[in-house]
């Protein structure tokens, strides 16, 4: 039994935006993989519950005329892995939704509440991030469009409002074409997991496949929030695909990265983490890309 | 021939199609919801408890605090009562207790219409606490000035042991200077039985009696422990066992029977029901003991094992329930599993701590001692230099052995057996020498251990089993036992053997699954690995009692002396001849409605065991570890069991490989975490790192069947070792791939990284390139 005080089951953004205003108490349900765990705990005793669950437009996958490839937040992360646009365009990103918990709740949990819930070890959110996601958040105060970077404001904290829903995740053509990316997350078992530490990595090379055009790395759990090493993929466009490409990786990352020590993972532990997924994300964004030969690289640099 | 036959299961079918009840399909509707108020704190003491606010939540019935409970103190561990006082399990819990001495210790009560106004009401409780540093190691609680865990036991020290096996003198004996010492610190994990169903019981009154059905492995021994807890005579307790969804040992703990039985009595005997969530059943039931082991050995350079020293400390947790009975087998498996030339001088204490009570599970000290011990002469053989399957060879138990404190002997023998099958399989010498000089981030090993383990727990503490065969008026039979189906296929085996002893076919016996203590003979319960050898001894001599009265009946109607006579498949046949006399649906239906002799054909036995058999056996494990990322993946293992004859292979096997599994958790990912203040971290199954389908490799199993004298059906224990050497191969396959020597598990992936670190197997000094 969940102690909770009623259910709206909303049919339309509008509804469910209406329901929310109306009553302080109540949050947004979608999947209910996250919020049904805080209600057993009791954390939410006598709220009210807004389901957005059927609400049609919130359920689809869709590309514009742009190439924009347009994603329903309340589409199940099993939905986002078998989707036809998302194996085609984005393969990586549904190998990423495939790495949620169990296969129950990659069937109900979903791609928006992954994002909305704040958690840094969100298995989406390192790749969204990877790819530039623009998100549209609609609320009392109408519409609103953001980038994915100015989503996160701490640790299960993001700027949505209580009474704002998630409409769309947006990803540009430009994000995605000819890019190939690897999502890995290291959990300390092979399901039913949360990450301890999760690296996606995304990577263009140029027509003779030796040399890195574009490149994104992204990290869950290597920080109160989901970041990006900018820094260190500015440093990396445009390089020889060579050893050298690892090793600045895994030296220009720590820059970057905050990892903490929690019972869950000792710091070493994880810095050891980030630099080993870094490596080997890039590593297998790169096979995929079809580079076949890493070369040494150049003279060693203390 | 029933005996051998891979028989289904006789609970398959309600099992699988969800017909099956167990305690919380049972719920009367009107059942009130209980949940126990617990402390925020893990040692201290509750002054005073405000009810006022919680009272006032909707449907709350009442609350009852530590302070409202009976002011008696009992025992708690599934163990026969020993009628010898010096015997008797420890008391030390009350109901509700005031004196706190677990993070989440149970201190009150609340009674609801609903888990919600339950759960509302609890948390709406204020308490407040007198405070003591909580004691949550062996160390902090032995120190001087540690507080007292419980006033019964100064220095909270529940219990030591110590025994000397040779003669001689170890501090002696090191003085000389050809042999080559070792020694080491080994240290077991707090871990949870983690069974599917939790614990769940309810109770209600019948007239003047008390009605438990509960979740339990002893239904017996649970009536008992209600009769002392609440102080009410045993005829006015009557307590059931519906089908049990696992229990490994922590159902073989009376846990919230007591309380729900007497909170039945608190409203009037309306039904209330006690079903603890996940994280109560983490952390607040009982977990296996984290062990200390502090051991020194001596071997010559020929590889002789010459004097060892073992000293093991216990972490009891806040309450005795089994105590010293698990440190103490834990020291028994280091005597018995090898023997030393000069000397083994062994001490062993159990000390009460703050943390979660330890109890019996699957075992029952064995894994924490067999980890110690599989370890340790691990790092004894390659002190001294030798391959570590040839120093076991060389030194372990041997045929005839007899362990000389407790009689114990090895009636029949598979040990070596079992350990040239798995170096087979393993193709252990080819791999010992190809992975014998590694380099790179992914290494690859293989690694062995051993183990032995008694049946029951004769003579430590009494076996009795009994038995009760009903004839039906078509010749069928209704089989009564007081032991116990949780799980692991009694049912089926028990049907089996009362087959194979009273030549009545297994379709025609039914076994009735429902303990009730109004109804089913004496037994104390499933624990050890006893059922199938204690209780199987009871089947058998119930069967040919029962059996006996059927020919006793038959030679009155055919006239033909009843020793000249048998049954097989429902048929009275004469022994020499084999030809069909009288089949005994027609016999029942003569002996129940004959206007000459009407007679109800049942027969009843009580076995006392006193006997008792090693069952032996061995893990070899081919792994691969990922250096770099601190993974390892298990390429391939096989556990062989000397377990005397198999009664129904295919379960055998699928007893093995849930014994590999808990295995696995146990070496590589489990481990209950506390913080500083005693409060539990991941007592949730997320957080708690039980092995998955996904993390479980191809398990392999094979047995060397050698028929043992005392076994009723020429069986032995097997339901408990198949756990027992996984952790310990695991750790020695460790050290072949790494030439680490891991001595405290879980070997998970934090600990593997960071020691890689301290050995320089992991550079963290980033070299670049330009």
């Amino acid at each position: 039994m969940y102690d909770f005080d009623k259910i709206y089951h909303a049919a339309s953004v509008e509804e469910a935006v209406c329901m929310l205003q109306k009553d302080e108490n109540s949050m947004i349900i979608s999947g209910g993989t996250d919020v049904l765990i805080k209600l057993r705990e009791g954390r939410l005793t006598g709220c009210s519950l807004v389901s957005i669950h059927d609400i049609e437009e919130l359920k689809s996958i869709y590309m514009e005329e742009d190439g924009t490839i347009v994603i329903g937040p309340a589409v199940s992360f099993s939905q986002v892995t078998n989707h036809p646009i998302i194996r085609q365009y984005l393969p990586f990103l549904g190998e990423a939704a495939d790495t949620v918990g169990g296969p129950q709740i990659r069937n109900m949990g979903t791609i928006g509440g992954n994002i909305c819930n704040g958690a840094t070890s969100a298995d989406t959110a390192s790749t969204l991030k990877a790819l530039n996601a623009q998100l549209i958040l609609v609320g009392s105060g109408g519409e609103r469009r953001l980038p994915i970077h100015d989503f996160y404001t701490g640790p299960g904290k993001t700027v949505r409002g209580r009474d704002e829903v998630m409409t769309q995740i947006r990803i540009a053509r430009k994000d995605y074409e000819n890019m190939y990316g690897q999502y890995i997350k290291y959990g300390k078992r092979n399901a039913m997991e949360i990450a301890t530490l999760g690296c996606a990595v995304l990577v263009r090379t140029d027509e003779t496949k030796t040399r890195v055009e574009d490149i994104r790395i992204a990290y869950g759990v290597a920080a109160p929030t989901p970041i990006r090493c900018f820094r260190t993929e500015e440093t990396l466009k445009g390089r020889q695909i060579d050893e050298t490409l690892f090793a600045i990786l895994r030296r220009d990352v720590l820059e970057e990265v905050s990892p903490r020590s929690s019972w869950r993972a000792s710091k070493t532990f994880r810095i050891q983490l980030i630099k080993e997924l870094g490596e080997r994300a890039l590593r297998q964004a790169l096979a995929k890309a079809g580079v076949t030969d890493i070369r040494e690289g150049g003279a060693k640099d203390a | 021939m029933e005996i051998g036959r891979s028989r289904h299961r006789v609970d398959a079918w309600s099992k699988v199609t969800g017909e099956a009840k167990y305690t919380a399909d049972l719920f009367p509707d009107n059942c009130l919801t209980a949940k126990v108020i617990r402390s925020t704190i893990a040692n201290g003491r509750v002054l005073s408890m405000d009810t006022r606010e919680a009272s006032k939540v909707p449907g709350v019935v009442k609350i009852i605090t530590c302070f409202d409970v009976p002011d008696r103190q009992f025992p708690t561990p599934g163990h026969p009562w020993s009628v010898e006082k010096s015997h008797q399990d420890i008391a030390d819990r009350k109901l509700l207790n005031e004196r706190v001495r677990v993070y989440g210790d149970d201190i009150g009560v609340v009674i609801a219409e609903n888990e919600i106004a339950a759960a509302r009401a609890a948390r709406l409780v204020k308490v407040a606490y007198e405070t003591y540093e909580p004691l949550l190691s062996v160390e902090a609680a032995m120190a001087p000035e540690a507080s007292q865990i419980h006033e019964e036991k100064p220095g909270n020290v529940v219990a030591s042991s110590g025994f000397q096996v040779g003669e001689g003198d170890f501090d002696e004996i090191k003085k000389e200077k050809a042999l080559i010492y070792v020694n080491g610190t080994y240290q077991t994990q707090t871990v949870q039985h983690c069974h599917l169903e939790v614990p769940v019981s309810f109770a209600y009154m019948d007239h003047d009696r008390i009605v438990v059905v509960t979740s339990t492995q002893i239904p017996h021994i649970v009536r008992r422990v209600i009769s002392q807890a609440l102080g009410v005579g045993m005829g006015r307790i009557r307590v059931i066992k519906p089908y049990v969804g696992g229990g490994f040992g922590n159902k073989q703990d009376v846990l919230y029977e007591p309380l729900c039985a007497f909170l039945t009595t608190q409203v009037g005997g309306r039904p209330v029901r006690i079903e603890l969530s996940r994280e109560e059943t983490l952390a607040c039931t009982r977990v296996r003991h984290a062990i200390t082991f502090k051991l020194e050995g001596l071997v010559s350079k020929e590889g002789r094992l010459i004097a060892r020293r073992f000293t093991g400390y216990s972490n009891q947790g806040g309450y005795a329930s089994h105590a010293h009975a698990i440190m103490a087998n834990a020291s028994n498996i280091f005597k018995q599993l090898y023997q030393d030339e000069k000397v083994l001088e062994s001490k062993s204490y159990t000390v009460y701590t703050n943390i979660a009570t330890g109890g019996a599970m699957r075992g029952y000290g064995i894994p924490q001692g067999d980890f110690a011990t599989e370890a340790f002469i691990e790092d004894l053989a390659y002190a001294a230099g030798m391959d570590p399957l040839e120093f076991r060879l060389k030194n372990c138990m041997r045929e005839g052995y007899t362990d000389p404190h407790l009689g114990i002997g090895c009636y029949s023998y598979g040990l070596k057996d079992c350990i040239e099958k798995g170096r087979e399989y393993i193709h252990w010498d080819e791999k010992r020498k190809a992975y014998a000089h590694q380099t790179g981030p992914v290494r690859r090993g293989v690694g062995m251990a051993i183990f032995c383990y008694k049946t029951g727990v004769y003579p430590i503490s009494l076996e009795t089993a009994s038995c009760r065969m009903i004839l039906n008026q078509d010749g069928s039979m209704q089989l009564q036992m007081g032991a116990t189906e949780i799980g692991q296929g009694a049912d089926t085996v028990f049907t089996q053997m009362a087959s194979e002893s009273t030549g009545i076919s297994v379709e025609k016996i039914n076994i009735q699954t429902v303990q009730d203590t109004d109804v089913s003979p004496f037994d104390t319960g499933a624990y050890a690995s006893r059922q199938t050898y204690v209780s199987g001894k009871a089947i058998k001599k119930t069967g040919e009692l029962f059996k006996g009265k059927i020919l006793e009946y038959a030679s009155e109607k055919l006239n033909i002396p009843a020793e000249m006579m048998d049954i097989r498949e429902d048929e009275i046949i004469d022994k020499n001849s084999g030809d069909i006399l009288l089949s005994v649906g027609a016999l029942a239906e003569e002996a129940f409605y004959s206007l000459e002799h009407s007679v109800h054909i049942t027969a009843e036995a009580t076995s006392h065991c006193k006997e008792n058999t090693f069952a032996t056996g061995a893990c070899f494990v081919e792994l691969e570890v990922d250096i770099p990322v601190g993974q390892i993946k298990i390429l391939d293992m096989i556990n062989v069991h000397d377990s005397g004859r198999l009664i129904n292979p295919k379960l055998a096997q699928a007893q093995v490989h849930g014994g590999m599994s808990m295995g696995l958790g146990y070496a590589l990912s489990e481990k209950l975490l506390y913080d500083d203040k005693g409060r539990p971290l991941n007592d949730n199954l997320l957080d708690y790192k039980l092995p998955t389908a996904l993390d479980t490799p191809d398990l392999h199993v094979a047995f060397v069947e050698l028929d043992d004298i005392t076994g009723p059906y020429g069986n032995k224990a097997l339901g408990e070792p198949p756990a027992i050497p996984v952790a310990p191969a695991v750790r020695n396959a460790m050290i072949q791939a790494t030439g680490i020597h891991f001595n405290e598990l879980p070997l998970d992936p934090q600990t593997l990284v960071e020691r890689f670190i301290r050995e320089g197997l992991i550079e963290t000094e980033e070299t670049a390139y330009v």
